[in-house]
């Protein structure tokens, strides 16, 4: 079972798209759940935030990860982040 | 009677601002994870026209996935867009995108792209089932 993300990646992963995201409406207004590609988020502004989020928390996306799913709401980016920090079992 | 052709389409529109920002924060990092070395090559040509072809080329390779029907684990870099130097521009497949284009029967890939007041555009087409 994939580990819950603490609150502070969720924070952290807030300013990246408050920063990168290019939303039309204010980042603190959004639900973990809500579909940042409804709220406005576009591809490309997708690519910039991948590289932000790799950037703030020194990990690197696989081929693999790079789905709309896992760019797709604050808690997916926040899940994906804490399972590249996880330790390999 | 002739058969049925059938096509699949896609189009994209990126914001070339967009794309100049990132290329400012994050320089090679952004380009090499979305852009072949050719792609590079044939935008290097300064700081106001580059980023709108780059914009181009990158609405593209969305346009692509939409036709794939795919945009889950393709590397964009297996969608290529080569310049046409006073030719239409082609439109090449590789690894990811072209497995996916087998699987789904789609051959004969055209694009067309634009750009205009900061905004570049590109359309793809491709046909079902020939080829």
């Amino acid at each position: 079972m994939a580990a819950k993300p603490d609150a502070e990646i969720v924070d952290q992963v807030r300013r990246v798209l408050a920063d990168h995201a290019r939303l039309p409406m204010p980042v603190e207004g959004l639900a973990q759940d809500d579909d940042l590609y409804q709220a406005g988020m576009t591809s490309h502004a997708s690519v910039t935030v991948m590289l932000a989020l790799e950037d703030t928390f020194e990990v690197e996306f696989p081929d693999g990860m790079l789905t709309r799913g896992t760019f797709a709401s604050i808690g997916a980016m926040a899940g994906a982040v804490t399972q590249l920090r996880s330790p390999s079992t | 009677m002739l058969p049925a052709v059938a096509y699949r389409i896609g189009m994209d529109l990126v914001d070339a601002q967009g794309v100049a920002d990132a290329v400012a924060r994050f320089g090679d990092r952004y380009l090499h994870r979305i852009y072949t070395e050719r792609e590079l090559a044939e935008c290097n040509c300064g700081q106001l026209l580059a980023p709108m072809r780059l914009a181009a080329r990158f609405a593209a390779k969305e346009a692509t996935l939409k036709v794939l029907a795919m945009t889950d684990g393709v590397p964009l870099r297996s969608i290529e867009v080569q310049s046409g130097f006073g030719r239409p521009p082609k439109l090449v497949l590789a690894g990811e995108a072209a497995d996916r284009a087998e699987r789904e029967n789609l051959s004969d890939f055209l694009v067309s792209l634009t750009h205009d007041g900061g905004m570049s555009a590109a359309v793809v087409l491709a046909t079902v089932g020939r080829g």
